[in-house]
């Protein structure tokens, strides 16, 4: 459908005009800067709703399209559109972002206008990325979104905040260059930049496999996927809280979304041919990065290696489509895959922010994110004890949480492809659950180890709001997933049929 | 030859910048020092007067006149307001350094504006006397801008480097036009490219001549392995004449690639496409790699320019119209971006302090969090990243090798950019992640200050908005 007023334009631009209004604003009054981001960033999610409550199920077509020429010469377009994939990420997005912004509110004392405009220049970038139905005019977000994630890492980071930074950015500047010359060639063969053209067309074995391997450059880098993770426990460790938080909750999520919106639907075969390689890679994700996890004395960089392995249960479920497919004794099952890591993607957006958010509580009282500095938090923080256990658990997938849906959705599809991939696949509750409720058992529970954690004051008002909010956003999918998945569900479908179908 | 007053309309813009240069050298003549700001502002008037001159004659038609030696056509209308613009900004920024530095004579100006003149005649030039006449005007006011500050003997070694090196440039590029007279016995483009297109037993004697006139271009762009001079020149000149000397006059190496290989010698394109991609890779591959290990800003941009030298002559070696377009594209956000962070380089220098160390941009976030911001612009446009203009120069040269089925070197020329990401990004670091060594206040003057900012924003309104300069030069050379 379309509405009577650009939705989209308004979520992307909006963000982004008050972004540069709060950068404009200064240092001399920060609070004025902070509610004004936080006024900004609200009206943004108030924006988006229209988005859920005007979102169309019964459809596979884009929906809320805006269409207008770009650089006319080269045929690239201003063209934006949602369907069920794109749009549950968009409000994720402009729900963290809120959250983000309240979650900084005194934390940051350094430059507070600075980072509430790079957030907000962030959020419309990012929704800008799920709302590209133009390769280019993806391309150009997608790329944007590097600039002030480099800044945020790189001034409110931790000690060695620079070569993280750094390292982040080449990382996915080298991932993404080599979309765009698969881009650039795929121009060339329908003779514009409409992403949805390039589903029609046929391409050879060998273009499909390059282009693939291309994309899989891009969006693995960004997953992030094994062996390219290196860069995001270093990121998310010197990355202040908030940088943490939209690093996982959203900016993985834009990796997966890419093999959906891309790899999947315009290089089948390709897919196919190499799906292996990509099960391989999640599987060694979903079970080797476990056990890395395991091992972490730094809570943060625990919880991010716990992102890689959620994230491999993405990517393995998008990619078992093809297996459950030639299957001759399976007829259903396919989309269960690509639904549950679209769930999964969602649920770890709510949950892994959550943890960082955590973390992020502990770290503003003691200045230590080392899991032996603690102890005992629980006996002096009861109400943030709860809340943190309850986040651990839906980490670990406990049923009733969003955690569980997303990994059971997975599991079950993965059987019907192949029972050692649901072996290997259904490990990570049990790894999953060790690393996550060990570190919650060292930290939060037992004795009081130190004067520091005894002197600990429990969550004031504005923590409460967001991790509480949170709580309850993980508890309602847990409960009851269905709305998301029914928006979802055509879109996916109508994937899958798209996808059985060769290219050759 | 025929006088006629009709004949001359078309060369009006260049007749005007030789009055105005002449007439910017006799005013400062008469002026004391205190007056020195008349010649200055003559100048700058003339040059808005130029480009509306140049406006005025332009059109979508081909003219030649001067007996077929010079001719008007859109790509030379786009390339001189080009020139203008990237001109007038240069004497902006200059103007402070200069007066702190007490060089603030007429005749950087009157040189400035006779190495434009040669400029403009490169850009119009029809015939091989005319183009080379043309270079010899501009390379003999470069030398002497080198040397402008004559006290400095890292400045007279630069100039000296850069003339001898200059002059054996021109001797090559003068080599390779006498083969080409020889073998085809014209001098303007239009009988040379006749000539080329059936060159019978004269293929050998072009060729040959050919490899010279590549050999000649290269050395004007700072293409490797024809770069010594680049970064010597560009690190001993004054930066008042660095930031000229970086920027304007790769658009009129850009004009000369396309009169003298396109024009001329368009029948050979298989020929000097080999060339050309050689010399593209090695510039990519050196001018990034070398840039990391600098530490002195003018070097880094210096190896930078190698670097997008490389990319423009992507363009140029597709040989399609489209190929051109992106290379004229190039060329002209290259100057922008050029202009730019050689005019912060000197928004940071004041008298006895030349802000060309790394180290000089430690927290310029703190100190300046606006110019920082317009560095970081400038530097995120060199690194090729949206939303900037950079991006979407070197998105279109990509597009262009791509259509012509050379994707690998494509993948080639992202690989070197992501290599040359990073000492962009490590500008950005140092001015944003480290602490201030000084907090010594900026000291230019408000043009400067609101031409800088204008330079930077332009960076991301051509990032957000390159559709209309990139119909300019399809409708200059597409």
């Amino acid at each position: 459908m379309t509405a009577d007023w650009p939705i989209l334009s308004f979520t992307i631009w909006l963000p982004i005009v008050g972004g540069v209004m709060v950068l404009a604003s200064g240092d001399k009054a920060p609070n004025v800067s902070r509610w004004t981001a936080l006024a900004v960033a609200v009206l943004t999610f108030l924006v988006s709703l229209p988005l859920w409550s005007g979102f169309d199920v019964g459809t596979a077509q884009m929906q809320f399209v805006e269409r207008a020429p770009w650089v006319p010469l080269l045929h690239i377009e201003y063209y934006l559109g949602v369907d069920g994939i794109s749009m549950p990420l968009i409000l994720l997005t402009t729900f963290l972002t809120v959250l983000v912004v309240i979650a900084g509110w005194e934390v940051i004392q350094y430059k507070p206008h600075q980072y509430m405009a790079a957030f907000l220049l962030m959020e419309g970038v990012m929704i800008g990325v799920f709302a590209a139905l133009d390769a280019m005019l993806f391309y150009v977000f997608w790329e944007a979104m590097l600039i002030p994630m480099f800044i945020i890492i790189g001034i409110w980071g931790g000690p060695n905040r620079v070569y993280a930074t750094i390292k982040f950015f080449l990382y996915t500047f080298f991932g993404s260059v080599l979309m765009l010359v698969a881009l650039i060639y795929l121009y060339f063969q329908t003779g514009s930049f409409d992403i949805l053209g390039y589903y029609d067309i046929k391409l050879g074995l060998t273009p499909q496999i390059l282009i693939f391997l291309a994309f899989l450059t891009a969006f693995a880098v960004k997953v992030p996927m094994w062996p390219v993770h290196t860069w995001l426990p270093d990121a998310h460790v010197e990355a202040p809280t908030g940088g943490s938080v939209i690093l996982a909750a959203i900016m993985l999520k834009i990796g997966g979304y890419g093999f959906l919106r891309f790899s999947l639907p315009i290089t089948p075969d390709a897919s196919q041919h190499l799906d292996w390689l990509i099960i391989f890679m999640s599987l060694v994700a979903v079970v080797y990065i476990g056990f890395v996890a395991l091992v972490q004395q730094d809570m943060k960089k625990l919880i991010a290696y716990s992102s890689i392995a959620h994230m491999g249960f993405v990517t393995l479920g998008f990619f078992i489509v093809f297996t459950i497919l030639h299957r001759a004794d399976v007829h259903s099952g396919a989309a269960l895959g690509v639904q549950g890591g679209m769930v999964q993607m969602i649920s770890h957006g709510f949950i892994s922010a959550a943890l960082f958010l955590c973390v992020g509580v502990m770290y503003d009282r003691l200045h230590s994110r080392q899991i032996a500095d603690y102890g005992g938090v629980v006996n002096t923080m009861p109400v943030f004890g709860a809340l943190m256990v309850f986040f651990a658990m839906a980490n670990a997938g406990l049923p009733g949480t969003s955690g569980f849906v997303g990994e059971f959705m997975v599991i079950l599809a993965s059987f019907r492809a192949d029972f050692w991939y649901a072996f290997l696949a259904a490990t990570t509750l049990i790894i999953g659950a060790a690393y996550t409720l060990w570190m919650v058992k060292r930290v939060v529970f037992g004795k009081v180890v130190s004067q520091g954690v005894a002197a600990l004051q429990d969550v004031n008002g504005r923590e409460l709001l967001v991790l509480g909010s949170l709580a309850v956003v993980v508890l309602i999918l847990g409960i009851w997933p269905a709305p998301l998945v029914k928006v979802m569900d055509v879109t996916v479908q109508n994937l899958i049929q798209h996808v059985a179908v060769s290219k050759l | 030859m025929q006088f006629q007053v009709s004949n001359l309309i078309p060369v009006l813009p260049e007749l005007f910048v030789l009055g105005l240069a002449c007439a910017v050298l006799l005013t400062d003549l008469f002026v004391t020092d205190r007056q020195r700001i008349l010649p200055y502002g003559l100048a700058q008037v003339g040059l808005v007067v130029a480009a509306v001159l140049t406006l005025w004659v332009a059109g979508p038609e081909r003219q030649v006149v001067l007996d077929g030696s010079y001719v008007r056509d859109p790509m030379s209308d786009v390339l001189k307001l080009a020139i203008f613009v990237v001109t007038f900004a240069v004497f902006v920024y200059a103007k402070d350094y200069l007066r702190q530095r007490e060089l603030f004579k007429g005749d950087f100006y009157a040189l400035g504006l006779f190495a434009m003149l040669g400029m403009m005649v490169v850009v119009s030039a029809n015939s091989l006397l005319a183009i080379y006449l043309g270079l010899e005007l501009l390379a003999l006011c470069l030398y002497a801008l080198v040397a402008f500050d004559r006290d400095s003997p890292l400045a007279s070694e630069a100039a000296m480097k850069y003339y001898v090196l200059g002059a054996l440039a021109s001797g090559m590029l003068l080599y390779g036009m006498s083969m080409v007279y020889g073998a085809t016995g014209a001098l303007d483009f239009p009988s040379v490219a006749r000539a080329v297109a059936d060159p019978g037993d004269q293929r050998l004697v072009l060729v040959f001549g050919l490899v010279f006139l590549v050999i000649g271009i290269a050395f004007k762009f700072g293409a490797v392995p024809f770069h010594m001079w680049v970064p010597d020149v560009y690190q001993g000149a004054p930066t008042a004449t660095t930031v000229f000397l970086g920027s304007v006059p790769k658009l009129a190496a850009f004009a000369l690639a396309m009169r003298l290989l396109v024009d001329g010698m368009g029948a050979l394109h298989a020929d000097w496409q080999g060339m050309l991609v050689i010399l593209a890779v090695l510039s990519m591959a050196i001018g990034n790699l070398v840039a990391i290990a600098q530490a002195n800003i003018k070097r880094m941009l210096a190896y930078s320019t190698i670097s997008h030298v490389g990319f423009l002559l992507l363009g140029l070696l597709a040989g399609t119209g489209d190929g051109y377009t992106a290379a004229m594209f190039y060329a002209i956000v290259y100057a922008l971006m050029a202009t730019g962070a050689f005019g912060i380089v000197m928004l940071l220098s004041r008298a006895g302090f030349e802000a060309e160390s790394l180290a000089d941009y430690k927290g310029l976030g703190q100190r300046s969090p606006w110019f920082a911001g317009m560095m970081l612009l400038l530097m995120f446009s060199m690194a090729g990243v949206p939303p900037t203009a950079g991006f979407f120069a070197k998105l279109f040269v990509l597009q262009a090798v791509v259509a012509v089925d050379m994707v690998w070197l494509a993948v080639a020329a992202v690989a070197f950019s992501i290599i040359g990401a990073f000492y962009y990004l490590r500008i950005v670091k140092l001015m944003y992640f480290d602490e201030p060594e000084s907090q010594e206040p900026l000291q230019a003057g408000w043009d400067t200050r609101a031409l800088l900012s204008l330079n930077g924003l332009a960076m991301l309104y051509f990032g957000v908005f390159p559709a209309g300069l990139l119909a300019a030069c399809n409708f200059a050379v597409g």
